[in-house]
C-alpha cells in the first residue's frame, strides 16, 4: 500500500493484500484435548468426574459381558454373561415360532432387504427407483413369507421375533409416510370438508395413547366389523400403528410446509404451475427435507412402538425376548436377554439416525 | 412516444374502476389503467401506496373486489381457467426473487415450460439456455440459487419468467433487495428487454431507470393514481403537489 503506483489520471492503483494463513491452533490429540475437555476449570472437573465414573463402570461391565463370558455352551460356573443362552434361542428370537424347514424363506427376505438397505444408503440408484424399490419389493417379500404361488402357507400365528418388529415397523414406515404427508396436506387445504376431517383424525389419534389404539383394534374393531367379515388381528394392529404413526408425521410435515415462504407459493403460481404442481415440485420437497430430523425420529419411535404389540398377544422381538428368559430350562437369564434386546434395537434405531444425518448432509443446498 | 404505441390499438391491459380492500383498509381505490402492446410503463410512489398490490392483481395473485381487469381480453374472475390463462401470458418478478431452492438454475427454468407448456425436457432444457445466455448466465446453469449472488438471482428470476414466453412482465420492485452494486446490471436486463418490444409494468424507486426506460410513469398513493405521464414531462413538470413532494424526496 506505501508504493502506491499512480493510474493516468493520478489515482492510486488499489492492490489487494495477499491472503495469509490462519494463526494456529492447536492441533492434535493434545490441542484437542485442550479445547474440548479442559477449556475451563470447570470443563476440567467434568471431565476427571467422567473418567472417574468410567473407570468404576467399565471394567466390571466389560468383564461380564466378555472376559468372563461364556459364548457357545453354557457353564454355570462362569461369573460372567452366558451367551450360549442368545444362541441357543437365536432362531425364535429372529422368526418366533416360523416353521424350521422353512427358515431359508425369512432368510432370504432377510437378505434381499439388507442389499436393499446397503443399496439406498450407498445411494448407488437414483431416488425415483430406490422409492420404487421400496414401495414394490416389499409386496412380493410379504408372500414369501406368508405363502401362496406356490409357497406353503405359514400361520401368522406362528410369526414374531425380530422378523415380526422389523415387518410391522417397515410397512408401518412406508405406509405412514405417503398417508402422513396426505393428512398435513388436507389440514392445510382450502377445503373446509377436508380441512376439518383431517384436522379431526389427527388430533383424535394424537389425544389417545397407542396401546389404547391397538386394544381397539384387537378387541374393539371385531365388534362394530359386520357378521362375516374378519380381518386378522395382525392387520388391525398394522393399521393401528399406521393410523398412529400418521398422525404424528402429519404434524411433523405441516411444520415444514409453514416454513415455506409465501413467496414460493406466489413464484410458482405466476409461473402458471397448477395448485397439484406447486405442492408436489415446489413446496413438499422443500418441506420435507426441513423435517427429515422429526421425520427420522417418527421413523425411530415407530420401530421401537412395535414393542406394544406383546400386549394385544402378538411375539415381536420383544415379546420372543420376555417369552424365552422364561423358559424353565434356561432360567436366570434375564440380564443377557435384556442386554441383547436392547443391543440389537440400539444398532437398529442408531442406525436409522446416521441414515438421517446423512440425508441431512446432502441436502444442504 | 406514447401515441406511437397506443394509436389504434386495443390495450393488453385493460383495468377499469378497480377497488380492493384488506379488511376494512382500502388499498385500491377507483383504478383505471390501460396498457398497450410494448409499453413500458414504471409505477412508483411511497410504500404502502398499493403499487405492489395494483400489479399483483394483474396476476391474481392478489383478488380484487370491485372492477375488472381485463388481460388480452380475458376477464379475471375465480374461474380456474381464465386465471391460468392469464398467467400463462403474464410473467412475474418479484422483489426476494423467490428462485425455489431446491432446484438447480436450469431446472428453476424449466419446471413451468415442462408441466405448464408440456414441452419436452430437452426442449425445455435449450430454452432455458437461451434465456440464461440472455441474462449472461449460462455458466451457472448446473447451480443451486444460494450459490449465486443476489444480482444474479434477480436475472435468473427474469430468465425463469421468459422461459414461459409471456407478453407481459411484471416486476415488482426487483432491485430492492440487491446490494448497491449489483442493482446495475439487473436493471441493464430489464431495459435490454424493453428494447425488444415485451409489455412490462415495473413498480420501481429507481427514477434514473423511470426516465430511461419508461414510456410512461405512473405516480401512485393512498391506492389512488395520482400523475400519469411521459417521463420527461413527469420529472421535470409534475402537475399534482403530491408528485412534486415525492420526487423532492427521492431525487
Amino acid at each position: 500500500m506505501e508504493t502506491a503506483t499512480l493510474t493516468p489520471l493520478g489515482l492510486k492503483t488499489f492492490v489487494p493484500r495477499p491472503d495469509k494463513a490462519p494463526p494456529l491452533v492447536a492441533s492434535g490429540i493434545i490441542g484437542w484435548m485442550r479445547i474440548n475437555l479442559f477449556n475451563t476449570s470447570f470443563n476440567s472437573v467434568l471431565t476427571v468426574l467422567a473418567l472417574a465414573f468410567l473407570c468404576k463402570v467399565l471394567p466390571p461391565l466389560v468383564s461380564w459381558a466378555f472376559l468372563d463370558a461364556s459364548w457357545l455352551t453354557p457353564s454355570p460356573e462362569h461369573e460372567g454373561a452366558c451367551w450360549a443362552f442368545i444362541v441357543n434361542k437365536f432362531r425364535v428370537l429372529m422368526v418366533g415360532l416360523y416353521p424350521g424347514e422353512q427358515l431359508w424363506r425369512p432368510m432370504a427376505v432377510a437378505v434381499i432387504m439388507g442389499i436393499l438397505s446397503v443399496v439406498t444408503v450407498a445411494r448407488k440408484l437414483s431416488t425415483r427407483l430406490l422409492i420404487l424399490l421400496w414401495y414394490t419389493l416389499p409386496v412380493g417379500l410379504f408372500f414369501i413369507i406368508n405363502g401362496g404361488f406356490g409357497l406353503p402357507k405359514v400361520e401368522q400365528s406362528l410369526w414374531g421375533g425380530l422378523m415380526l418388529s422389523m415387518g410391522l415397523a417397515v410397512i408401518g414406515i412406508l405406509l405412514s409416510l405417503p398417508f402422513g404427508i396426505l393428512l398435513a396436506l388436507g389440514r392445510r387445504s382450502r377445503l373446509a370438508v377436508v380441512r376439518t376431517l383431517c384436522t379431526g383424525i389427527i388430533e383424535c389419534v394424537r389425544g389417545v395413547p397407542l396401546i389404547t389404539i391397538l386394544f381397539m383394534a384387537s378387541v374393539m374393531l371385531p365388534i362394530f366389523l359386520p357378521q362375516g367379515v374378519n380381518i386378522n388381528n395382525l392387520l388391525r394392529v398394522q393399521i393401528g400403528m399406521i393410523l398412529f404413526s400418521s398422525a404424528y408425521i402429519a404434524e411433523v410435515v405441516r411444520g415444514g410446509l409453514q416454513a415455506i415462504p409465501v413467496g414460493q407459493f406466489e413464484a410458482a403460481g405466476s409461473l402458471g404451475l397448477k395448485p397439484w404442481q406447486t405442492t408436489v415440485f415446489v413446496v413438499l420437497p422443500q418441506a420435507l427435507r426441513h423435517v427429515v430430523p422429526s421425520l427420522i425420529g417418527r421413523c425411530v419411535a415407530l420401530f421401537k412402538d412395535t414393542s406394544l404389540v406383546i400386549i394385544v398377544g402378538l411375539l415381536d422381538f420383544l415379546g420372543m425376548v420376555k417369552a424365552s428368559s422364561q423358559d424353565p430350562k434356561w432360567l436366570g437369564y434375564d440380564a443377557e436377554a435384556y442386554v441383547f434386546c436392547a443391543f440389537v434395537y440400539w444398532i437398529i434405531c442408531f442406525s436409522m439416525s446416521r441414515y438421517g444425518q446423512s440425508i441431512e448432509r446432502r441436502n444442504q443446498w | 412516444m406514447v401515441m406511437e404505441k397506443t394509436m389504434g390499438n386495443t390495450p393488453v391491459i385493460e383495468i377499469t374502476d378497480l377497488n380492493k380492500w384488506y379488511g376494512n383498509f382500502h388499498v385500491l381505490k377507483n383504478i383505471n389503467l390501460r396498457v398497450y402492446s410494448g409499453e413500458v410503463i414504471v409505477i412508483c410512489g411511497p410504500s404502502g401506496s398499493g403499487k405492489s398490490t395494483l400489479i399483483r392483481c394483474i396476476n391474481r395473485i392478489e383478488e380484487h373486489q370491485a372492477g375488472t381487469i381485463r388481460v388480452k381480453g380475458m376477464e379475471l374472475t375465480n374461474r380456474m381457467k381464465n386465471i391460468a390463462g392469464i398467467r400463462r401470458e403474464v410473467g412475474m418478478v418479484f422483489q426476494q426473487f423467490d428462485l425455489f431452492p431446491h432446484l438447480t438454475i436450469l431446472e428453476n427454468l424449466t419446471l413451468a415450460p415442462c408441466w405448464v407448456r408440456k414441452m419436452s425436457k430437452k426442449k425445455a432444457e435449450s430454452l432455458a439456455m437461451e434465456h440464461l445466455d440472455r441474462v449472461q448466465l449460462r455458466d451457472q446453469a448446473l447451480k443451486y440459487p444460494g450459490q449465486l449472488s443476489g444480482g444474479q438471482q434477480q436475472r435468473v428470476a427474469i430468465a425463469r419468467a421468459l422461459c414461459m414466453n409471456p407478453e407481459i412482465l411484471l416486476f415488482d420492485e426487483p432491485t430492492s433487495a440487491l446490494d448497491p452494486e449489483m442493482i446495475k446490471e439487473v436493471l441493464d436486463v430489464i431495459q435490454q428487454l424493453a428494447g425488444e418490444g415485451i409489455t412490462m409494468i415495473c413498480v420501481t424507486h429507481e427514477m434514473g431507470f423511470a426516465r430511461k426506460v419508461a414510456d410512461r410513469v405512473i405516480f401512485m398513493d393512498t391506492g389512488e393514481i395520482v400523475e400519469e405521464n411521459d417521463p420527461e414531462t413527469f420529472f421535470t413538470h409534475p402537475q399534482w403537489d403530491r408528485t412534486e413532494a415525492f420526487l423532492s424526496q427521492i431525487l
